[in-house]
């Protein structure tokens, strides 16, 4: 695995300037916050072998490639069945007329070899109709077994070169994955791909275990768990699958834990003689400070992405309502007026929105606002949809949705933040409460 | 502090007429006291006549553990409180005891926030039973939000039943 990560990383140095560079210069272009009405067609022949064991990987590399950028709605594949020519030699000139003639206006081409346990892929993007390369070709290195995570690398290239903006497929989803009925649920946390793939289980369900939450660097997540009795927040090495509790007293329950972007600071809600309040706690110290002190219950608070502001739930006006506070607490004011309930606010990664959970007239919608309020947009709405994560590159919200009634069961749902492409998630379970990690390195 | 003959007598009226409104196969479903010790009185379903006044099963039965609030409210109404008044009754006639109160909120509501609404709700229990003259130390209190409902349908007549606090005879343990 480490030799594997040391060579993402030689790749990923490689990809950052280019990806900007060439985002401007090509004119194979979608602008995301756009309405888009077409997607734009791509073909991804099957990657070619260049050892002779790579023929199982060469073809999966291209799927999972394929997969991802159809999977944003932004772009439509041009299935293998209509090409024309096949693509047997990486470094061979690309017949563009053949891509033209069936309009795949973006054609992905990569070669894959195989020695032993190392894997190799390079790749190349190409603009069919303007007879452009979309950046250079890239290379990237490490071990077979995460093949995946190359395939997602291409992808995040690709995706870059084309919209501008940066990709959201090498990274992880933390959750919880849930079994049996309602009333006896059975919860435990679990990590995956962003797609569904690879899912590891980090707890066993003894306890009920709520909201994970992932540090800056993707390499901890912090969650509430049920070990003791009492609602606690917990922290968990990711890599090593080794938790404790960070929650300084036995007793008093905490919850709803998040990092503060330097991943040295957390916040969390205390419940102390029925009055929940916001907390933040250094973790090295374990110095507690009290951000919020009104008998209300305020909860739910996330950071913004510089770390000077704290956007959190209170119902101090008589209904849940959302609220913006100092990194240090005092004076909050107040950006949700819409009708109904707002909870769960997650500020965004770019930093412009804020991502929320709103309960009106019965329905649950997941929407996004301006950070002063402004704007408000409804992405879904469904009996009972909430608790909103961001994609690593403001572009993307996963959320869980859970059904009605006495075999309801919980799904984890993704939607772009201009409301399109709403799908589920696949999870070997039932599932809730998702944390996107950030891009991996 | 005590409270008097006359008082209690009334409490367990109140109670008796409660429980006897109560669908005896709901105290068995709760199965998951979730907190250490809970749900010691859980086996003992069988009629209500045959328990020891002074065991966990004739309070969770007999005197009656939950008390059930309105929507996103925490205050308690008049029958929640002439429950509370009789498990305060039991308390201090049973002084060995000690208690976790469970807050419980139905599943229309945000994962925090019902934490939050559940705390409220063990906490308005707790209040009440002091206010009554079981000493603080005896009582733990602890919010599940929506992780636990009883009744599992999505309506009105499951999520009543849902919103409520439930008093876990706990035990030996104290705090």
């Amino acid at each position: 695995m480490r030799q594997f990560l040391a060579g993402l990383l030689i790749g990923a140095a490689a990809l950052a300037p280019a990806g900007i560079v060439m985002a401007q210069s090509t004119p194979l272009r979608i602008e995301i916050t756009d309405g888009v009405i077409e997607p734009l067609p791509f073909a991804v022949p099957d990657f070619v072998a260049e050892t002779g064991t790579a023929g199982e990987l060469s073809a999966q590399i291209a799927r999972v490639v394929a997969a991802d950028l159809a999977g944003t709605g932004l772009f439509r594949e041009v299935p293998a069945s209509a090409h024309i020519s096949r693509v047997t030699d990486f470094d061979a000139p690309v017949q563009y007329a053949d891509w033209k003639a069936i309009n795949a206006q973006a054609l992905i081409t990569g070669g894959v070899s195989v020695n032993g346990n190392r894997l190799t892929v390079r790749f190349s993007g190409y603009d069919v109709f303007s007879e452009n390369m979309l950046g250079e070709g890239l290379q990237f290195s490490g071990t077979t077994e995460g093949w995946r995570r190359m395939a997602h690398k291409v992808s995040d290239a690709i995706y870059s070169r084309i919209t501008g903006e940066s990709g959201y497929f090498d990274s992880r989803v933390v959750f919880v994955s849930e079994s049996g009925p309602k009333n006896d649920r059975r919860k435990r946390l679990a990590i995956m791909d962003y797609d569904g793939a690879n899912v590891q289980y980090l707890t066993n369900s003894s306890a009920i275990v709520l909201a994970p939450r992932f540090s800056p660097a993707g390499d901890q997540v912090l969650y509430t768990s049920y070990e003791s009795g009492f609602p606690q927040v917990h922290v968990l090495d990711v890599a090593r699958v080794q938790r404790r509790i960070l929650s300084p007293e036995d007793g008093v329950m905490s919850f709803a834990p998040r990092f503060a972007p330097d991943g040295r600071t957390v916040v969390f809600s205390q419940s102390r003689g029925g009055n929940t309040d916001i907390y933040r706690m250094e973790i090295a110290s374990g110095n507690l400070t009290r951000l919020t002190s009104a008998p209300s219950i305020e909860t739910a608070p996330s950071f913004s992405p510089d770390g000077s502001q704290i956007v959190f739930e209170s119902d101090r006006s008589g209904s849940q309502q959302l609220y913006v506070m100092a990194a240090n607490g005092g004076e909050a004011r107040r950006i949700s007026f819409g009708s109904g309930r707002y909870g769960t606010p997650v500020w965004s990664p770019r930093g412009d929105l804020v991502a929320f959970t709103k309960q009106n007239r019965g329905r649950f919608h997941i929407g996004v606002m301006r950070t002063d309020g402004s704007e408000e947009r409804l992405l879904t709405s469904s009996f009972l949809d909430e608790g909103p994560t961001w994609a690593p590159n403001g572009r993307v919200i996963m959320f869980t949705r859970e059904t009605q009634g006495a075999s309801g069961r919980a799904t984890l749902y993704s939607v772009d933040i201009s409301g399109r492409n709403l799908k589920p998630v696949r999870t070997p379970d039932g599932a809730s409460d998702p944390a996107w990690s950030p891009l991996q390195n | 502090m005590g409270i008097s003959g006359m008082k209690r007598a009334i409490c367990l009226v109140a109670a008796l007429a409660v429980s006897a409104c109560s669908n005896a196969t709901d105290w068995r479903d709760d199965g998951f006291g979730g907190s250490g010790g809970a749900g010691a009185g859980t086996d003992v379903g069988l009629g209500a006549g045959a328990l020891a006044p002074n065991s966990p099963a004739y309070f969770q039965q007999t005197v009656g553990d939950r008390v059930l609030f309105a929507v996103n409210q925490h205050k308690l109404g008049a029958e929640a409180q002439s429950i509370l008044a009789a498990q305060a009754g039991w308390l201090n006639t049973n002084p060995e005891y000690t208690i976790t109160i469970e807050g419980h909120a139905d599943e229309q509501g945000t994962r925090e926030y019902n934490l939050g609404l559940g705390a409220r709700r063990a906490n308005a229990a707790r209040e009440f039973l002091v206010a009554n003259g079981v000493s603080p130390t005896r009582i733990k209190t602890v919010s599940f939000g929506k992780e636990r409902p009883l009744e599992i349908c999505s309506a009105e007549a499951c999520y009543a039943k849902n919103r409520r606090s439930v008093t876990v005879i706990a035990g030996g343990f104290t705090s």
